[in-house]
């Protein structure tokens, strides 16, 4: 995967870029807005991660330019500014994800890996296979080895979530936003209740675990084979 | 500036300077009014007097002729008073009368005027002032009749002089009245903005003096210390809530120091690193969330929160955070049952109000702890209901844990106040304040009643108005 980091902060970008260059990927640095736009014309990045706040070029003015000139690469945004309203702010200027700072390398890392994938097919599938785990997003229905298994409304959004983005790390955070909604945090870990439910729904009783967890970053469901 | 100066530049002493101008004004226009009406009377009575006795006078001359006219003048002339009389011949020559000269051609014309004249008696170059009336009898004799203005004269100059000394009266008074006055508001303005003076020198406990006469300064006065209260009991909060974080920011911050300096000294291995590590990361995050809860506190409480306002029904969010909570008291072998049927319509923030909820069931959760006895199985651990009050939504979570004391309620929803039980529990002690702020910012408080036993927390909100067709 190849990256474009528009940073101003050099240290901060330094480290993120040393950072996914060690789990495997290509990772280029701008240190301002200008530079920044210039690179994301020029290259052809899968996904670019953007800070709000840039010297010469504001980070959503860089996103917009790139935006009306019908580049469509996802856009992770990182901001200082944590609020729901900026982060619906960022989104509209065209960015795909919002990070606010501080964040933990495994939930960008995670978020990254989403966008770039995400990138492939833009038509969503109808049903997703995991190894016997199998959804329907159509008829609702979940089963695995051929056996129905009946899920609350909630737990098939979970699971279709962890399933659409199958192979892929997803962190708590993605999971309440994304299948709850919700922007803030739940001081409890809510989400390792709700994934244990699941587990004990899908997983239970067979020998082969799809539904894994990611110490320090999330949660993956895969087939165990790989 | 001088104390002179100051004076002066008042507005109390402007509004005086104002006044006085105008009532002097005032003054002048009246006795002026005056002075010229009593002269305007007098010389309306000069008038008809001198006519009838001229019409007396040319009666005596029809009936005897000149000379009985002139006995008549003679005998009137000898009686004291005012009255001026001279009858001359066709020629100017004096017959009788009392006048010893006349201003020149007065005699000429018939009718009214004012002339200057000499009495008879009188030496020679004294001169008066007389209202004289000029007439001709059959024959041509002439009659004048008059009265001296002396009388009306001094009358004038009486009101005059009075008009005069009201006037100075006026003004000393007025000055001095005004001197008296923005003296003494001086005194006090001067007293409350050296209060003031002390105050912004850090004297927050400074109030400004009140002199109990109930007017509009004391009123001011009043509401100033009132806003001093104010600020006084925000700045004491401010200074808590620095202590706070200094405190409960700073002990965290040693751990994390102390676990690194321990891993670096004592561990021998990668494992004992990793884990040194890891565990530093875990407490770094419990920082950073308690930064952000702070950080939404202030947001709330700042109402910037407001942009993002709509209405949403606060029943639905609440079958969603009760949803998002009940594994968890699941797991911890409570029941949690949900009553929010009917619609809760609500202006406002949805993501501030679920997270609000979500903090109270949280706190619920945590505190009730594990079931500590077993109750009716038909009773639920914890409660969660939307309801409509009249013109309010109530959200509430109650519970059966061990609930706060009566005394303790009050402080509980301050920043980082976590009750002595609470201290073992994980948490950042902003829970509640950020569900009390959350309230406020929506114009609704949060209440922490007893559920006899537990707590039974409540956000009461505004309803929101129903939702109009054309919109």
């Amino acid at each position: 995967m190849r990256l474009l980091i528009i940073e101003d902060d050099r240290d901060a970008a330094e480290y993120l870029a040393k950072a996914f260059r060690e789990v495997g990927h290509v990772a280029d640095l701008a240190t301002d807005g200008e530079d920044g736009l210039g690179l994301a014309q020029a290259g052809q990045y899968d996904v670019l991660i953007v800070d709000r706040m840039l010297p010469k070029r504001d980070g959503l003015s860089v996103i917009a330019a790139l935006r009306t000139e019908g580049n469509e690469t996802p856009i992770l945004i990182l901001s200082a500014l944590g609020q729901v309203d900026d982060r619906v702010k960022g989104l509209r200027a065209g960015g795909d994800d919002y990070l606010p700072k501080p964040y933990a390398f495994s939930e960008l890392l995670a978020r990254v890996e989403v966008l770039s994938r995400r990138r492939g097919g833009r038509t969503e599938e109808t049903a997703y296979k995991v190894g016997d785990l199998e959804l329907d997003r159509l008829s609702h229905r979940v089963s695995r080895n051929g056996e129905e298994i009946v899920l609350q409304p909630r737990e098939f959004r979970l699971l279709e979530y962890l399933m659409k983005h199958a192979g892929q790390v997803v962190t708590r955070t993605m999971l309440l936003e994304n299948v709850w909604d919700y922007h803030f945090d739940p001081q409890t870990n809510v989400i390792d209740v709700h994934i244990s439910r699941l587990r004990g729904k899908i997983d239970k009783g067979f020998a082969q675990p799809l539904l894994h967890t990611v110490r320090g970053a999330g949660y993956i469901i895969r087939d165990g084979a790989r | 500036m001088t104390a002179l100066g100051k004076l002066f530049r008042t507005t109390a002493f402007k509004l005086t300077l104002i006044y006085l101008v105008i009532f002097s004004v005032f003054a002048v226009f009246l006795l002026g009014y005056f002075a010229w009406n009593t002269r305007r009377l007098i010389t309306e009575q000069i008038h008809q007097t001198v006519d009838a006795e001229i019409t007396g006078l040319a009666e005596q001359y029809r009936l005897g002729g000149i000379r009985r006219l002139v006995l008549v003048i003679d005998a009137r002339t000898r009686r004291p008073g005012f009255s001026l009389y001279l009858v001359t011949t066709p020629a100017g020559q004096g017959l009788a009368g009392n006048v010893g000269s006349l201003a020149h051609g007065v005699l000429d014309t018939d009718g009214w005027s004012e002339t200057e004249y000499r009495r008879l008696d009188e030496s020679e170059g004294s001169r008066h002032g007389a209202l004289v009336r000029v007439f001709q009898l059959p024959g041509g004799f002439r009659l004048l009749v008059g009265r001296d203005l002396e009388e009306r004269e001094r009358l004038y100059d009486i009101v005059v002089a009075a008009g005069r000394w009201s006037i100075a009266l006026i003004v000393v008074l007025g000055l001095a009245g005004g001197f008296f006055v923005t003296r003494r508001v001086l005194k006090r303005v001067d007293a409350m903005t050296e209060t003031a003076r002390t105050i912004m020198a850090g004297n927050f406990s400074g109030r400004l003096a009140i002199a109990g006469t109930g007017d509009e300064l004391d009123r001011l006065a009043e509401n100033l210390n009132a806003m001093l209260e104010r600020i006084e009991a925000l700045m004491r909060g401010l200074k808590e809530v620095s202590d706070n974080i200094a405190h409960d920011l700073k002990t965290p911050l040693t751990r994390l120091r102390n676990r690194c300096e321990q891993a670096l000294r004592t561990s021998r291995d990668e494992a004992g690193y990793r884990a040194a590590l890891e565990a530093t990361i875990e407490e770094s995050d419990a920082l950073i969330r308690t930064f952000n809860a702070l950080l939404m506190i202030a947001r709330a409480e700042s109402g910037q929160a407001r942009e993002d306002m709509g209405n949403f029904d606060a029943a639905e969010i609440t079958r969603d955070v009760a949803e998002l909570y009940e594994p968890l008291a699941d797991e911890k072998g409570l029941m949690l049952s949900v009553d929010a049927s009917a619609a809760a319509p609500v202006h406002g923030n949805r993501e501030l109000v679920s997270q609000a909820l979500a903090n109270l069931l949280d706190n619920a959760i945590k505190y009730v702890g594990s079931r500590p006895h077993v109750v009716n199985g038909a009773e639920a651990d914890i409660v969660v209901k939307a309801l409509n009050d009249n013109d309010h939504i109530l959200l509430t979570v109650g519970d059966r844990g061990p609930g706060i004391p009566e005394a303790d309620r009050g402080r509980a929803t301050e920043r980082f106040v976590r009750l002595e039980r609470s201290r073992s529990e994980p948490g950042s002690g902003l829970g509640l304040s950020l569900a009390a702020a959350v309230a406020r910012l929506h114009g609704g408080e949060l209440r922490l009643e007893d559920n006899h036993p537990g707590l039974n927390a409540v956000i009461a909100l505004p309803r929101a108005e129903p939702p109009r067709n054309d919109a």
